[in-house]
């Protein structure tokens, strides 16, 4: 019952003709039932249909008798006579359109009508006229949007009326979403068609400026703002390359070590140890991408023949062929260590077409890049030491050394890959949007384009504007504030790693770990990870003391071997689902999170492959209580040191039974070593 | 039907007052709604006096849905802890009459089976653990046959195709185990050619997006683990967005705020882990105003009639919301978890 008020009943007349209907209703019903189910078809059993429909056009059993009631008069009628067909359609049609002027958003109506159209009634072209009708009645009715497209393709009737009438529709409301929506339906199509006066560039153009119209007109109609968002996101997109980065990056050096290296011997570079004498090589794309495979990346190396790598997507079970992460194990001979001997690796993607976005966007351009690697002496220390977080094990980087170059190059990723024509257009929307007044959604955009901008040319003043706006949208529009809070933290991360001498500020060296690069990001209020296509080179990462309610985006960072997650918002396991795809993680602290059964609604519960998304431990038996920490946990493969102290509800010898059961390799558990 | 007004006149936001609501913290966000609470009870009553009210118009309007009716009340009763007050057999018999020959199920005795209704007695089922009752292979095979060669599905032999009907078959199937009888693919890429420029879905390729086809769009892909072809940031703000200053939430750009969308809204946002970005205490707050404090109920706007639909939209908003004393309902099964729990796995 909607927007019937509570007391209306009350008005006498009203309270008799609702009687009254009910009524005739129960009366009506058994008749039709019993000629339903008696498949009787006579006029007058026919009549009792329609009396009812108009009554209750949701009853879907009448609708069903009435479409057996005209295929028996078809059956019956001389096939010969098209008029004859013609007229037990029509009075079809007339029965649907009585009811639909009576209840707009009758499924079973608008479905008949459908369904009549199709047992061949000519006369398509009045339908267009009688759509028309209904929508001057709602405009915004999406049984008649529906409606109208589909007669409009079997019409065939041409785009550009339709274009047209949406134009006037929007005229008549700026506020219709349903037309601004099907206005972009018709503009795709023609921009697809390569229509005469429809080159993508002049139409995007065009329609900006047709929006501005209903953008300045009433600052908070979000119909436009969302049309408009649509438009500058085909801006973006238009003939932009995939962006890819990569582990060792292009120029990097990396050290490679047999099982158990961490002896101490310092480095400026990574050293990356391995128990199965190979070594991952990190592809990370923009927007994910299927066809990576050894023929359209070729490997020319100097290590051991790589001809047939095996590519494979970091993603969930159900989307293996499509990702933004591709790994493939290189290997090497750690028992002959060649400490002098540089082993280049040449990496070229693209020159064979077939790796693809799921955007539809082609890897047009061959990309390339070269790495050294030099082959280290294994040294027989095992790391069963528990690693610190706290404490004085740490060095500050050396920013002046200029070593981080030998790990990434931050500036290539950098590198201007925009088009001309793009650049000017986002120019210009931002100089127009800085002269727009104090509104949300003026602001909201102002940053999006920035960030657009941003991450060509890496500007610190720009960073500075986009963080101010965020931050002045949270107080703003306080509804949303987390919204804005998640965008600041993507910001941040970007300018965080916007530059060598930014990212250096957060870079420190572990000292009971061979120095390992470790990024220390805590204490910065981040409420989600991003910009991770800069830090694939990170082994150990400090996340503490944030406001991260998930560990999604982690995945990519396929060297991670310690993480830092303790202090922060995480209120299950299955909101770190994306760890199972860290081969390398061994240690992990999440204790003073919320895990734990305080907050009963686990917004994680389908971003985690499990029985429930028919996507993990099928045909295994999964326990429902701790089915997360189960699966999740279960498949931290290398996991020897766990933390969880601090936590709602995990406390207590049965969970720590259940994690010393799916952890096996585990040697230490909330800080105590585990009897082996 | 008033849903087709518009949400018209300036957003006005207050920066006096400035962002206080703390997600850890259940104690902020029941402390600012404590003008008015749930009156459990008195929906109990409601939803059990709706059931022998059979005079009134709306009954004989809603008497070809009634499967679906029963489901609302019923899950409404058991997310209120109350299910126990239902006579089981008497309702599992009746569930039974529903069943035609060809496994479907109908809205109410006598009438055509059709896959809405299918779902309803699956989850009523499903419910009381008594699916063992069902001749699962036949109500499986029903609706797996309804299935298209593009992967969509059909409502019933007439063959109207929604992407509501996905939702149903994949939820249906997921439920009785038997999503192997289908072409997940097909039904996976079908529902992606529904999506749209804002990240949303409609009920067929082209249609404009709809909160309530967004939550079966969405529980579909869930349900198959496809969350990853959703937009989750893109479809995340849309579906934020659609809170307007009073708290409540609509369906569409532009259009007035309703209980329901409480439901496909919230549900959709946990689905795809963006629910932080609405504000869950004035939702809250406007669910507990469309309340008729004296005779139980829930309606669509505050002071309008209620109805079974909205009481129980309502009460699993309130759910999905963790308002105490209300069990937490599953999002995209829309059964309490430990009922869905209790299916996928092992005790």
């Amino acid at each position: 019952m909607h927007g019937r008020p509570r007391n209306a009943a009350s008005k006498p007349g009203e309270e008799a003709t609702s009687a009254a209907k009910a009524f005739r209703l129960r009366s009506l019903q058994p008749q039709f039932m019993s000629n339903h189910h008696q498949k009787i078809y006579t006029q007058e059993a026919v009549q009792i249909s329609e009396e009812l429909l108009k009554i209750n056009p949701e009853a879907y059993t009448a609708w069903n008798y009435r479409k057996l009631a005209v295929e028996d008069k078809l059956s019956r009628s001389d096939d010969s006579d098209p008029s004859l067909v013609n007229l037990i359609l029509s009075e079809e049609l007339r029965v649907v359109d009585e009811v639909i002027l009576k209840n707009l958003k009758s499924y079973g109506a608008w479905y008949h009508r459908k369904w009549v159209l199709s047992k061949g009634h000519p006369s398509l072209q009045k339908e267009l006229q009688l759509v028309n009708e209904y929508q001057k009645i709602d405009s915004r009715n999406f049984h008649a949007w529906n409606y109208r497209r589909f007669v409009v393709e079997q019409t065939k009737t041409s785009e550009l009326d339709e274009l047209q009438y949406t134009t006037d529709m929007i005229y008549d409301s700026f506020s219709n979403y349903s037309a601004w929506h099907n206005r972009s339906l018709l503009l795709s199509s023609l921009v697809a068609k390569k229509a005469d006066g429809f080159m993508p560039k002049e139409t995007i153009r065009r329609e900006i400026d047709f929006v501005y119209n209903a953008l300045f007109t009433d600052e908070y109609d979000q119909s436009a703002w969302f049309y408009y968002l649509w438009l500058l996101d085909q801006t973006v997109k238009m003939e932009t390359p995939l962006r890819i980065s990569s582990w060792p990056s292009d120029g990097s050096i990396i050290i490679l070590s047999g099982p158990e290296c961490f002896n101490g011997s310092s480095s400026k570079f990574t050293t990356f140890c391995s128990e199965s004498g190979s070594f991952p090589l990190i592809l990370y794309f923009d927007q994910a991408v299927s066809g990576v495979s050894s023929s359209t990346v070729t490997v020319d190396s100097e290590l051991k023949g790589h001809e047939d790598l095996v590519w494979e997507p970091v993603s969930d079970k159900n989307s293996p062929v499509s990702s933004c992460v591709w790994v493939a194990r290189l290997e090497f001979d750690s028992t002959e260590p060649c400490f002098r001997t540089e082993n280049k690796v040449k990496v070229c993607l693209g020159k064979s077409r077939g790796i693809v976005s799921s955007r539809g966007c082609n890897l047009s351009t061959p990309y390339e890049f070269v790495f050294t690697v030099l082959i280290h002496d294994t040294v027989g220390v095992s790391q069963e030491g528990i690693v610190s977080w706290t404490g004085d094990g740490f060095d500050n980087w050396d920013a002046q050394s200029k070593d981080l170059n030998s790990l990434i190059a931050l500036d290539h990723l950098n590198a201007d890959t925009g088009v001309e024509w793009r650049k000017k257009a986002i120019k210009m929307e931002i100089e127009c949007f800085r002269r727009l007044p104090d509104s949300k959604f003026g602001k909201l955009i102002l940053a999006r384009l920035l960030m657009t901008e941003a991450n060509v040319i890496s500007d610190d003043a720009v960073y500075k504007e986009i963080l101010q706006l965020y931050n002045d949208l949270m107080a703003l529009d306080s509804t949303h504030d987390q919204y804005y809070k998640d965008e600041l933290s993507v910001a941040l991360l970007h300018k965080v790693t916007s530059s060598t001498e930014s990212l250096s500020r957060y870079l420190f060296r572990y000292r009971n770990m061979n120095n390992i690069v470790c990024l220390r990001l805590s204490n910065l209020t981040l409420s989600r990870i991003a910009a991770v296509d800069k830090l694939l080179f990170v082994q150990m990462l400090d996340l503490s003391h944030n406001e991260l309610h998930s560990a999604d985006g982690l995945e990519a960072m396929q060297l991670l071997c310690c993480l830092n997650l303790s202090h922060n918002r995480i209120r299950s396991f299955s909101a770190l689902d994306s760890l199972r795809h860290l081969k390398q993680l061994r240690v992990l602290d999440v204790t003073h999170n919320h895990i734990g059964g305080k907050h009963p609604v686990d917004t994680t519960r389908y971003l985690c492959s499990s029985p429930l998304s028919n996507s993990g431990g099928i045909g295994r038996e999964v326990p429902s209580k701790y089915w997360d920490a189960y699966l999740v946990l279960g498949d931290l493969m290398k996991l020897k040191q766990l933390d969880l102290r601090g936590n709602d509800l995990i406390a207590g010898e049965e969970f720590s039974s259940l994690v010393r059961q799916v952890v096996p390799k585990l040697v230490w558990l909330n800080g105590h070593k585990l009897a082996s | 039907m008033s849903t087709e007004e518009t949400e018209r006149g300036p957003r006005r936001t207050n920066p006096e007052s400035p962002p206080n609501y703390n997600f850890s913290s259940r104690s902020k966000l029941m402390s600012s709604t404590s003008s008015s609470q749930l009156v459990a009870d008195k929906h109990v009553r409601y939803i059990l006096m709706a059931e022998k009210k059979k005079e009134s118009l709306e009954s004989v309007v809603m008497d070809h849905l009634r499967m679906n009716g029963a489901y609302w009340g019923l899950t409404t009763l058991d997310l209120l802890d109350k299910l126990g007050t239902v006579p089981e057999d008497e309702v599992l018999s009746w569930v039974m009459t529903c069943q035609h020959e060809s496994g479907g199920f109908a809205g109410n005795t006598g009438h055509d089976p059709h896959i809405l209704y299918t779902l309803s007695a699956v989850q009523i089922l499903a419910l009381f653990d008594k699916i063992s009752i069902l001749d699962v292979g036949k109500v499986s095979s029903y609706v797996a046959g309804l299935q298209n060669e593009d992967g969509s599905f059909s409502g019933d032999i007439w063959g109207e195709i929604d992407t509501r009907f996905s939702y149903i078959a994949i939820c249906c199937l997921s439920i009785l185990k038997c999503l192997d009888k289908i072409n997940v693919e097909k039904a996976v890429a079908y529902i992606v050619s529904c999506k749209n420029l804002d990240g949303g879905f409609g009920c067929t390729p082209g249609a404009e997006s709809h909160a309530g086809q967004i939550f079966c769009c969405v529980g579909a892909l869930a349900i198959t683990g496809s969350l990853h072809h959703v937009d989750k940031d893109l479809l995340g703000w849309w579906l934020c967005e659609r809170q307007v200053k009073t708290g409540g939430l609509n369906g569409r750009p532009e259009k007035l705020p309703d209980v329901c969308y409480s439901w496909w809204v919230l549900s959709s946002l946990i689905m795809i882990d963006r629910v932080h970005w609405i504000d869950k205490a004035k939702l809250v707050k406007f669910i507990l105003d469309c309340q008729d404090l004296d005779n139980g109920g829930i309606s669509d706007r505050p002071d309008d009639a209620v109805d079974i639909f909205h009481t129980y939209f309502g009460v699993a908003g309130l759910s999905l919301l963790e308002y105490p004393g209300v069990k937490t309902i599953d999002p995209a099964y829309a059964l309490p978890v430990d009922v869905i729990n209790r299916i996928l796995f092992t005790r």
